[in-house]
Formats: C-alpha cells, sequence, structure tokens
C-alpha cells in the first residue's frame, strides 16, 4: 500500500469537471456544417469544392503563419480557425474567384481575429469580417452567382473560379439570380418549398435552410448554440416583415420567404450565435436576436441591397457590449445589478 | 403515485449544475463499524474557532466518551475520548493541509470492551433553550457537512435577532457523498427529536426539512415518521448542485435571500445539517460527547465502498486499508468532489467535519487538459448561483486586479461551489483564481 503514496496527487476543488473543451465544441460546429457543405457541393459542383477547401485552408494556414512569425504557441489545434474558414467559404457565391476567396481568408484572420489577441478577444465574427472586405473589394464578383444543379457541374467547374488575379475574369454566360434579387429588382417570388430543401441559387451554403436547421437542432441537443438567438432573430423577422407584407403584400414578401431566403438560417443558426460575439446574459440575447432580425428586414426592404444578414449581424456584434452592459442580472442578496460586460 | 407528487413540487433556486451523481457507490449501503485502528489521532482543532484544550497528561488512561480536551471559550468545543484506552501523547500531529496541529494520541486496550460508558442520561421535558445550547457544546457538536463551525455557536444568534425558520439539509447535493442519506434512512427519530430540541433552543416557529428529490426513499420515510401537523415539515427540493448550500435553501425554500456578507440569521433563518441534529437528538438526551461520525469512504480507488462509522482520529491510512484500497487510487479528498479538500498526507485523521472520503481513480479524475482563452461562451454566468460574471472575474484576477474585482463585481460573495470551473469549456481555473484573489486580498487588508 506504501507504493500508492507517490502516486497521489493534490489539486484544489473542484476535482470534477464536465469534460467539454474549446476544441470538442469547435468540432462539433464543423461537423454540424458537414451537411451542409456536402449540400453545396452536389447543388454546385467542383466550384464549390475548391472554394471551400482554399478557404478552409487558407485561414488554418494564416492563423499557423501568424502564431509561428510572433514566436506563439500554435493555435491552430482549437480547431477555430478551420471553422472560420468553412463558414466563410459557405456564405460566398459558388463561382468566387478563388484567389479572392484567398484573400478573404487572410482578412478574416488577421484583421477578424489575430489583432484582436486571438480566440475569444474578437469584436466581430471573423468570417463575416472577411466577407465584409470582400463585399466592399469586390461587389461584381461578390453578387454574381451561377445556376444551382448546372449539368457539367462535377466536369467543369466556373471560369472565374479559377480567374488569375487582378485580371478582369470571364464573365460565364449563364448566371442565376438569387431568390432575394429576384424578389428585389424584378418583383419574382420562389417556391417556399424550393428554399427549403436548398433547390435555388445563392452563396454556396445558405441554400438548403432544412439542413442549416438540422445542424442547429443538432448543436442545441448537445448544449453547444444557444438556441434562444436563432429563434429571437427568427421571430423578430417574420414579425417586422410581416408588417410590411400586411400593410402592402404586393410590394413585399411574406415572412415565410423573407424566413428562408437568402443568408438568414445560415446566418441566425451558425453566425449569429457565435459564443465570442454575443451577449452573455439570458434577456440579452433576445433583445441581440430581435435586433439583428430587426436590421434584416430594414436592410432587405428599405435598403438598397438585396440581402443584409452580414451587415445586420455585424452590427449586432457591434452592440453586444451594450446589450450585455444593460441586462446584467442581480447578485444574490444584493440590490446590485452586475454590469455584465463581454 | 406520491413519488411523482414530490418531484413536480421540488422547490429551487437558479442556475446551478447537474454533475454526475455516482451515489449508487454507495447510496444502498447500511452503516456499518469497522475494526479498531492501533492508534487514534484526535486533533484539537477539528472546528472553525479556538482549538481546544488537552486535559489529559501522557500514560493517562481513558475511557470511551470521557472528556479529554475542553472548550478554549465561546466559540471552541470539547474532545472526547473516541476509545478505551491509554494516552501516548499530547502534542502535535499533521493535518490534511500539511501542518504541524495540537493533538492527543490514543492507543485503544485490544482487550476493553469500547462500550460508552461515560455521560449523564438527562430528561429532556424541563430543558430550558439555554441548557439545550449549553448541553450541545459540551457534547462537542459542530456541523458535520463539512464546515465544522460549533453547532452551538449557530443556536446563538446575535441579541435583537429573532429566529423564526429552522431549515434542516438533507440535501446532500455534493457527487458522490451518501452518508447523510444513510442518516436520514437510518435515524429518522433521533433527527425529529434533534430537529425539534433544536427548534426549541432558536424558539423558531416553523421546521423544514429540504431533501433532494434524488432521495425519494428518505422522502418517504419522513412522510411517514413525521405526524401530521407536526411543527416540522418535509420539503422535496430539486437534485442540483449547489442546492444544499445555506444561500441556496433560503432562496429555494423561502424565496429570501441571506444578505450580501450578513448571516442566514439576518433574515430570521438558521440551517443545520441533518446529520448534526441528528447526533443531537442521540447525543443530547444521552448526556454523551460525539465520538464518532457517518463517513461515507467510496470511489473507484477502493474496493469495498460504503458508509462507515467512523471514531473521530482514526488514521486515513488505516481506514483505507480496511476498505481496500487498491492501487488505482489517484486522488484521495475529505469531503465531496465539488467543494472538498484534496488530502496530502495519508497518515492525518479523520475530524468532525469529514462526512466523506472520496478516493478517485485513474478513470474517474479528468485528464489534464489544456487551458484555452475564455470564449465568452456564458457557460459560467449561467451556472453560477450567486449571479456573478465568473468570465470577467477570471480575467481581472489573471491581471492581478483583485481589489476591482472585490469592489465592481462582488467577489466576495463567491462562496467558492465550483460551478463555474466545472463547466468552463476553456479549462480555466475559474474558482481556484477566485480564493487566491480572496486570499491576497485578505493579506493585503491584514497589512494595512
Amino acid at each position: 500500500m506504501k507504493s500508492n503514496y507517490l502516486s497521489i496527487v493534490l489539486r484544489t476543488s473542484p476535482h470534477l469537471s464536465r469534460g467539454l473543451s474549446v476544441e470538442t465544441v469547435m468540432r462539433q460546429v464543423i461537423y454540424a456544417l458537414l451537411p451542409v457543405t456536402a449540400m453545396a457541393i452536389y447543388t454546385f459542383g467542383q466550384s464549390a469544392a475548391l472554394l471551400l477547401i482554399t478557404t478552409t485552408l487558407t485561414c488554418v494556414l494564416t492563423e499557423w503563419i501568424y502564431t509561428r512569425l510572433g514566436r506563439q504557441e500554435p493555435t491552430i489545434g482549437d480547431w477555430s480557425a478551420a471553422l472560420t474558414g468553412l463558414l466563410l467559404g459557405l456564405t460566398l457565391p459558388p463561382a468566387f474567384p478563388l484567389w479572392m476567396g484567398v484573400i478573404g481568408s487572410i482578412v478574416s484572420i488577421l484583421v477578424g481575429k489575430m489583432i484582436f489577441g486571438g480566440l475569444g478577444c474578437n469584436i466581430f465574427n471573423p468570417a463575416l469580417v472577411g466577407r465584409a472586405f470582400l463585399q466592399a473589394s469586390f461587389p461584381v464578383a461578390i453578387t454574381t452567382w451561377s445556376e444551382a444543379f448546372a449539368p457539367d457541374r462535377f466536369q467543369y467547374c466556373a471560369s472565374s473560379t479559377l480567374a488569375a488575379p487582378f485580371l478582369r475574369p470571364m464573365v460565364d454566360a449563364v448566371s442565376g439570380a438569387t431568390p432575394l434579387a429576384a424578389m428585389k429588382f424584378s418583383h419574382q417570388t420562389t417556391i417556399v418549398g424550393d428554399l427549403f430543401f436548398g433547390l435555388t441559387s445563392g452563396s454556396t451554403g445558405e441554400t438548403s435552410a432544412v439542413l442549416i436547421l438540422l445542424g442547429g437542432l443538432y448543436l442545441a441537443w448537445r448544449h453547444l448554440l444557444d438556441w434562444r438567438i436563432p429563434l429571437a432573430i427568427m421571430l423578430s423577422v417574420a414579425l417586422f416583415s410581416g408588417i410590411f407584407w400586411l400593410a402592402a403584400p404586393d410590394r413585399y414578401p411574406d415572412p415565410l420567404f423573407m424566413l428562408f431566403s437568402g443568408g438568414l438560417m445560415l446566418g441566425a443558426v451558425f453566425m449569429a450565435t457565435d459564443m465570442v460575439t454575443s451577449p452573455l446574459t439570458p434577456l440579452g440575447v433576445w433583445i441581440y436576436g430581435g435586433l439583428i432580425g430587426l436590421l434584416v428586414v430594414v436592410i432587405r426592404l428599405l435598403g438598397g441591397l438585396p440581402e443584409g444578414v452580414m451587415y445586420a449581424i455585424l452590427l449586432g456584434n457591434a452592440f453586444t457590449p451594450l446589450i450585455s452592459r444593460m441586462t446584467g442580472t442581480k447578485v444574490y442578496g444584493t440590490n446590485r445589478k452586475l454590469l455584465s460586460w463581454k | 403515485m406520491p413519488e411523482l407528487a414530490h418531484l413536480s413540487a421540488s422547490k429551487t433556486f437558479s442556475h446551478g449544475i447537474h454533475p454526475e451523481e455516482h451515489k449508487e457507490l454507495t447510496s444502498a449501503r447500511p452503516v456499518r463499524r469497522l475494526p479498531f485502528a492501533p492508534h487514534y489521532i484526535v486533533l484539537m482543532a477539528q472546528h472553525l474557532g479556538k482549538p481546544a484544550l488537552p486535559v489529559v497528561r501522557k500514560g493517562q488512561e481513558v475511557i470511551r466518551g470521557e472528556l479529554i480536551a475542553r472548550a478554549d471559550g465561546f466559540v471552541s468545543v470539547p474532545m472526547h475520548a473516541p476509545v478505551t484506552g491509554v494516552v501516548t501523547e499530547v502534542g502535535r500531529s499533521l493535518d490534511c493541509d500539511g501542518r504541524m496541529v495540537p493533538s492527543i494520541t490514543l492507543r485503544p486496550y485490544p482487550g476493553a470492551t469500547q462500550e460508552v460508558l461515560a455521560g449523564e442520561p438527562r430528561t429532556l421535558e424541563n430543558l430550558s433553550g439555554q441548557e439545550i445550547v449549553a448541553g450541545i457544546q459540551a457534547m462537542g457538536m459542530v456541523g458535520l457537512g463539512g464546515a465544522a463551525f460549533p453547532t452551538h455557536v449557530k443556536l446563538s444568534p446575535p441579541k435583537g435577532k429573532t429566529v423564526n425558520d429552522l431549515i434542516i439539509n438533507g440535501c446532500e447535493c455534493e457527487p458522490y457523498l451518501t452518508s447523510d442519506h444513510r442518516v436520514m434512512l437510518e435515524q429518522g427519530e433521533a433527527i425529529l427529536l434533534g430537529t425539534s430540541l433544536v427548534q426549541k433552543a432558536l424558539g423558531a416557529k416553523r421546521a423544514v426539512l429540504a431533501i433532494e428529490d434524488n432521495k425519494p426513499d428518505a422522502l418517504a420515510e419522513f412522510s411517514r415518521l413525521v405526524p401530521p401537523g407536526s411543527a416540522i415539515t418535509v420539503a422535496a427540493v430539486k437534485t442540483k448542485y449547489p442546492q444544499g448550500a445555506e444561500k441556496m435553501l433560503t432562496r429555494a425554500l423561502l424565496h429570501m435571500d441571506i444578505p450580501s456578507g450578513g448571516l442566514p440569521a439576518d433574515i430570521g433563518v438558521v440551517v443545520s445539517n441533518v446529520a448534526t441534529v441528528g447526533e443531537v437528538g442521540t447525543l443530547l438526551p444521552r448526556g454523551q460527547g460525539l465520538i464518532e461520525r457517518v463517513v461515507t469512504v467510496t470511489g473507484h480507488g477502493i474496493d469495498r465502498p460504503g458508509n462507515y462509522l467512523v471514531p473521530l482520529g482514526t488514521p486515513l491510512d488505516f481506514l483505507l486499508e480496511q476498505v481496500g484500497f487498491n492501487g488505482s487510487a489517484r486522488q484521495v479528498l475529505f469531503g465531496g468532489p465539488m467543494m472538498g479538500k484534496s488530502v496530502a498526507f495519508l497518515d492525518t485523521p479523520v475530524t468532525k467535519g469529514v462526512s466523506g472520503i472520496v478516493v478517485l481513480a485513474e478513470d474517474e479524475i479528468s485528464p489534464p487538459r489544456k487551458t484555452y482563452p475564455c470564449i465568452r461562451c456564458g457557460e459560467c454566468v449561467t451556472a453560477c448561483p450567486i449571479h456573478l460574471n465568473p468570465s470577467r472575474l477570471g480575467l481581472l484576477a489573471r491581471n492581478s486586479r483583485f481589489e476591482e474585482m472585490a469592489s465592481s463585481y462582488n467577489l466576495m460573495d463567491c462562496f467558492e461551489c465550483g460551478s463555474c470551473a466545472y463547466v468552463c469549456p476553456s479549462n480555466i481555473p475559474l474558482v481556484q483564481l477566485f480564493r487566491l484573489s480572496k486570499g491576497i486580498l485578505r493579506e493585503r487588508s491584514t497589512k494595512r
């Protein structure tokens, strides 16, 4: 028995842990995105596959080089860079030139995350920072949509995909307008069923609402996602777009169309729920979700752009510290509301 | 389905966590005795407050239950001999933290009957509240839930405070521990007697026995024992950690908060552990001292987990040998795994505050994990029963901003339940940082 004395370790309580780690959280989110990714590749073929691989690898490589140059411990093992890259790829048009995807990924990681101090310190969702940069820099490329289920999608990739950097890309003959653009500029509606199952054109990963929702439900079931945020966004979008629709049904789309079109589902389930950039307090998450929903409706219906999810979430991120601060809960045994913070 | 009725009515607090219970290892095992050890080490400070003063000499013979050390002032309790035998040393011994503290070492006589012969039985009817409190101090009674605060001090609320509610705490929300559970099943009558004595001492109008709803057998036992219309009621509370904390119980049962920095008596409440009142009910009528207690000895590191009636002063190594200490033990804890202490020395004795000894094997302790930066997931905020912001406090602690932690983020309201560190996916040692920060602040304020 004496021999066992040496193997006994000393620790301070608690001696148990739930055993969940950041790495597991990030990996599980990636797993939840796999069906969406598979659907994206099935819908848009080679171009989408190349784009997703490019953004994911570039993000991981950027973070690795950054930590390497800064002589820091490598951080790519936490899977957050890979997740950022995958999410960025899923928000871009399928035939997006790869070299632009590389630039977007570098911006995502460097400007969106590392200059703030790395994981946990960023204010904005890194993938959306990268996408916003691309939207400002390449407004044409990022609104050029290829057709879904093109017959030769597995044999050839779009010529724009392999366009050489800084040269004018060849514009593809076939390009499909997204349901939102069709709605906004020519008042054509799309059948909601098509939107739900992902039979339309759009960004790589945003077309199939059902797969996104399944991924979200899986994460919520594993307690890795705050289900209140997507719910709040959807309720808010339904409410505010419902008001517009009831006021002028011939001018504005119905709430169901608003919910299932564009990047709303992907944004609500996988972007707005980013733990780092969403509020901490129970009331705060409802306000945050409600605000994002309102902004989506305002940008889509009153603004000049057909889509507004990206800007709505980035603005929501900007309000997060304020929302957390305003909704602090009362400390036990005191009358003091803690200034909860991000 | 009376059990289901209990469950649906369970009272609770907000936030908290649900760690795996592991109570099945010992909950069905009745309390048993073990053989006597070759020697006993009775520490003079098994309670909060001033250590007891020895009244025996080396070489003196003592009988089981005899007074061997007297209380030193009001916030102190006496000690009694756990065995009939001879005093081999009045000196110092190692406590579980590795400090040398005053102690009395005894060697039992092998042939002795080890019957408790000391004590003056008394009739309970004519006892006044003050006599009950004095009797409880003479017993050497302390809170058996783990804090080991002298019971008679708790039963003497400051002048001007009236106590209306007595809460008897039978939650046992720590994983692994089942000693209170067994005591409730096996000593129900003593608990009710002890409760009424303590209630009389306090002059409390109501007494409520709170039991977590993961112990339906204990709830059923007391529904049977407590006569209808009695001054004592039984309440089911939700199985959730840290339900058994005083602050959580007052909120769950009475919807009242103990004021920050205050005592339960400030809101007219006293909370007492169920095993404590059980011992009062057993020992006070006999006029005997506290010389043994029920301890859950459990975990995969031992072969025969169970609930044992252990004489105070039993050396830990002897006790573990009796229950089959096996090679896989990696950590030995006094108390439960959420708030218990890691034991450094196995020759340290069992004391009054040890409700459980958890011997964790390799498969039960979490492997050393990488610490990641805080990802603001808010899990700790949702877990903290006091509604603090552990995420923010942790960041401030890392930057040595201790004063700000106390002044702006209510550090001192943290009672170190460990829920935040338990849930943290970044593996940040939150509660450990808070403990350290409090220590540093205490040190700074005494220096000033």
